[in-house]
């Protein structure tokens, strides 16, 4: 057990057996959710609130010449108006890459002299009434310059593009390689090319960003947010020229994030507006407010080139990414590092070249998204894949196999995959799944299968150093209490740590409190993103759990008169191979009297490493969660209409702490990607989105697709807690790669350019048609 | 101008009400009932759903006025104190909640889809949910729900 206590993520499932981890039961937050209970960010309130307003610009590139608030201010009910000048340090600044080369270009808290997208914030209004602060809005008087501005990410790349901020439009350029990649191509059998595309995506969290803030006792600027991540407080700390001390973050649980919770939303207007006005404010934005200016999924343009053997062995590939990061950094530093990191897939690929760019253009900006970059190239080397196959003649799974990784391989950063890689047995068991053919429904109909690997880091980028502390104490009567900085998307944050510590405690699930995302009362355990909770917090409970146990063991040993090695901890209760049993509120009582104390705070660290940009290699991220989707899909020649008949996804989770949720996490995250692959669109021309209407985006309902069919393999191997991996990101990977294979193996013409549209159908369609000579 | 409906079996008064007020905003806002959630103001995802004299409506898009004198029973109506109903139950047993933002307009209407249709078809359980977005879960552990609770039927709140 040492072993598993210094290194928690090395324990091996099935060293032990499993009482709590493993089951599916329902947590203390779905109750309140059925009944309507719990208080998400928008449902509190506080005595004499007052509602807060984000005053947008309208245009996508200009010079502010004049701010005009004198009318606003004076509506009846106004408290305050605020603009750029009322901001004692009007910079958010994100160094994403960890300082490995983006440019430096912070983001104004409200826009000062430039505007640089459509949405960006002018000004401030608090006001006693909602309809008092929208009013406000109407009135508050911007004058511009229009200027010219850059749309599209390789237009922005091109000598003499506008630029959007003076420092230049690349915020920072991934090149990513090793071996001969010159001589791999000179020597290979076959090479095969695509361009594909993927476009920008709304989160489309059924919860809009919103908080309260009000100033708390000794002066703290308190806020309770919809947020990923109550560490911003240190931003808003610097923003407010205050101590960090002084500004405190609670996170409700979200309903939902995927990443748009992951930067700051309401916060920084909140912390102004109540440092102004010393008053609570509420803030929260409507639906289409959060549709113009919260932040997207990156647009990517992707290059591939793979040469390969005639037996399908990949030798080399050539990898250009150009992402679309908006008018500001924020994340997309970090977003276009996955891309290039993860580029070529779960296979061996002896020699890469890979370049990847993040650009700055006059659209709102682009940041965290599930997936995080490693999503978008999926389309690209799964279409490769299925591009090499049909040159070769070969099956499509045979050339997969020929080139999925195993443990032990070298990965393109130069790092060698240290834990199990069980993706051949999802792609096995995905393809099973699927069963008989279905034949066409109707002539014009054609019916088709595709699939789609992938691997998905959690965690991390490694150079961060990431680490999660969790404080936990049982309290008199035996209960449990546990604090520590998660935040909730939704996705059983919290739940899944009880499960850990009632494994560990043998405390019931029943006789756990948990206290999550606050600053000030809660030990910090980084956010909500990148996989890493389970990871991290899951980690520093299990680790945090142990110790305490093992501080708590010599004295139930005393008292029960027994070897520390033969008590069991379960069921509220500590017992001796002899049958003698001490409850947990005794053993608190017996410690107090040997002045043992029964509360703890632990600490886990996350492995650590560098990377060299110059050379591009070095270390990435801690590990991988790999899987498979598959699917049957009939398209209609005539309407390019594409139905998903069948659905099956497969995921390599390690171990289930709580198969329940990880099936959820796999259905809910396929589906999101199915939104991605056929619809989900935010249309933008020339800086302004076409619609900002929920009713005209596209995102799949319950009678759009069939029910996705899981499989969740146990390989027994990660590096989360008792060998789980990681699962929030990795299944809205394979989806649109998946459904563009099996519409190429439908109708014979392979969609570079998401989402798969009626019309890119069709006009692929004609493209082929046009291209191939009638038959004689 | 003035309010008066029953929400939940209880008499209320909304004073203040102003021209354009949603009877979203009113339950929300002046009735102290958050349950019902605010998530597009446009009638398109259904997190506001909540019946207004028997019938299900999108809560965002019925004007308070229009509430005036009617029975408006919303998802806090439903559990019996810490007894759920039914369909609260099979939610919770089926998996059907992650982040929670949708479940209790879905809550409301699989509660008047089992009202009117005790046992239905797949294909109408997905019309009839075509209505409330989730984003969340892919769906078929609501399904799950709504199989489960059709199973049991109206037995008893737990």
């Amino acid at each position: 057990m040492s072993e598993t206590r210094s290194e928690p993520g090395a324990a091996a499932a099935g060293t032990e057996s499993m009482r709590i981890v493993g089951t599916s039961p329902a947590h203390h937050d779905f109750v309140d959710k059925v009944k309507g209970s719990l208080m998400y960010a928008a449902d509190w309130r506080m005595p004499g609130m007052l509602h807060g307003k984000v005053v947008r610009a309208m245009v996508p590139s200009a010079r502010i010449t004049a701010v005009d608030t004198k009318t606003a201010a004076a509506v009846p009910g106004v408290v305050a108006v605020l603009t750029a000048a009322d901001v004692p340090w009007n910079h958010i600044v994100e160094r994403a890459s960890g300082g490995l080369g983006e440019l430096s270009v912070s983001m104004p808290v409200l826009a000062e002299d430039r505007i640089r997208y459509a949405g960006e914030p002018v000004a401030l209004i608090a006001a006693r009434t909602p309809q008092a602060a929208e009013d406000a809005a109407e009135l508050i008087d911007v004058e511009y310059d229009e200027l010219p501005g850059v749309f599209d990410a390789e237009a922005a790349l091109a000598d003499g593009a506008p630029l959007v901020h003076d420092a230049g439009n690349t915020l920072i350029t991934w090149n990513i390689g090793r071996g001969d990649v010159d001589a791999a191509f000179a020597s290979a059998d076959v090479v095969v090319r695509g361009t594909y595309r993927s476009q920008r995506v709304e989160h489309a969290y059924m919860e809009p960003e919103a908080g309260v803030g009000w100033v708390d006792t000794s002066g703290v600027i308190t806020l309770r947010v919809a947020t990923q991540v109550i560490e911003h407080a240190a931003h808003l700390a610097a923003m407010l020229a205050l101590p960090e001390n002084k500004v405190r973050v609670i996170s409700s649980y979200m309903g939902g994030g995927f990443g748009g919770k992951e930067d700051m939303t309401v916060e920084p207007y909140l912390a102004l507006l109540v440092a102004a006005t010393r008053r609570p404010v509420r803030m929260v934005w409507e639906r289409q407010e959060s549709i113009l200016a919260s932040t997207k999924r990156h647009p990517f343009t992707m290059r591939y080139e793979t040469a390969a053997r005639s037996d399908g062995t990949i030798l080399a590939q050539r990898v250009d990414i150009v992402g679309d990061a908006g008018a500001y950094p924020y994340l997309s530093a970090r977003v276009l590092f996955a891309g290039a990191a993860l580029a070529c897939g779960p296979y061996r690929t002896p020699a890469a070249s890979v370049r990847a760019r993040a650009v700055f253009t006059n659209t709102m900006p682009s940041s965290a998204f599930r997936g995080f970059g490693a999503m978008q190239v999926t389309l690209g080397y799964e279409s490769q894949m299925d591009r090499l196959a049909a040159e070769l003649g070969l099956p499509r799974e045979t050339v997969r196999e020929r080139n999925y990784l195993e443990r032990g391989d070298t990965i393109p950063t130069g790092e060698t995959v240290g834990t199990a890689v069980a993706v051949r047995e999802t792609q096995r068991r995905a393809l099973e799944a699927l069963g008989e053919p279905s034949p066409p429904s109707a002539p014009g109909r054609k019916v088709g299968r595709g699939f789609a690997s992938n691997m998905q880091p959690y965690g991390r980028t490694i150079w961060f150093r990431d680490k999660a502390a969790c404080w936990m104490s049982l309290e008199r009567d035996g209960t449990l209490l546990i604090r520590t900085g998660v935040t909730d998307l939704g996705g059983g944050q919290a739940a899944s740590l009880c499960q850990i510590a009632s494994e560990v405690l043998g405390v019931p699930l029943d006789r756990i409190s948990i206290h999550i995302g606050d600053t000030q009362l809660t030990p910090l355990a980084g956010g909500t993103y990148a996989t890493r909770q389970l990871y991290m917090s899951g980690n520093a409970t299990l680790q945090t759990a142990y110790e305490l146990r093992d501080r708590l063991l010599p004295v139930a040993a005393e008292v029960l008169g027994a070897a520390p090695e033969s008590l069991v901890f379960a069921g509220g209760s500590v017992s001796a191979p002899d049958g003698g049993t001490l409850s947990l509120a005794e053993l608190v009582a017996a410690g107090e009297a040997r002045a043992v104390s029964a509360a703890h705070l632990g600490e886990w660290r996350a492995e650590t490493g560098a990377f060299d940009p110059d050379r591009g290699q070095g270390h990435s991220f801690p590990d991988y969660t790999f899987g498979t989707h598959a699917a049957e899909v009939e398209v209609d020649t005539e309407t390019g209409e594409i139905r998903v008949l069948k659905y099956t996804a497969a995921h390599d989770v390690g171990r289930a702490i709580n198969p329940m949720r990880v099936e959820g996490q796999i259905q809910g995250g396929a589906y999101q990607g199915l939104g991605y692959a056929l619809g989900e669109d935010v249309p933008v021309v020339d800086g302004n989105p076409q619609s900002t209407l929920f009713a005209g985006y596209l995102m799949p309902t319950s009678m759009d697709l069939p029910d996705v069919q899981v499989i969740i393999v146990e390989s027994g191997e990660g590096k989360g807690p008792l060998g789980a991996r990681g699962i929030g990101e990795p299944p809205c990977g394979p989806s649109a790669a998946t459904i563009a294979n099996a519409v190429a193996d439908a109708v014979g013409v392979r969609l570079e350019e998401l989402p798969l549209t009626p019309e890119r159908v069709l006009t692929a369609l004609d493209a082929a048609r046009d291209a191939t000579p009638p038959a004689a | 101008m003035r309010v008066e409906l029953t929400v939940n079996g209880e008499p209320q008064v909304a004073d203040d009400v102003w021209e354009g007020e949603s009877l979203l905003y009113v339950l929300r806002e002046r009735l102290g009932l958050p349950g019902a959630k605010n998530a597009c103001e446009q009638g398109e995802c259904g997190s506001c759903t909540v019946y207004l004299d028997g019938t299900v409506v999108c809560a965002c898009l019925v004007a308070a006025g229009q509430a005036e004198g009617a029975e408006v029973v919303t998802v806090e109506g439903l559990a019996d104190g810490d007894a759920l109903d039914p369909v609260q139950r099979a939610f919770l047993d089926a998996g059907a909640v992650q982040c929670g933002f949708c479940t209790p307009g879905l809550v409301v209407a699989v509660h008047d889809l089992l009202a009117r249709t005790p046992d239905p078809a797949e294909a109408d359980v997905r019309e009839a949910l075509a209505g409330n977005l989730c984003r969340c879960t892919g769906y078929e552990h609501i399904l799950a729900a709504v199989r489960l609770a059709a199973e049991r039927g109206g037995e008893g709140r737990s």
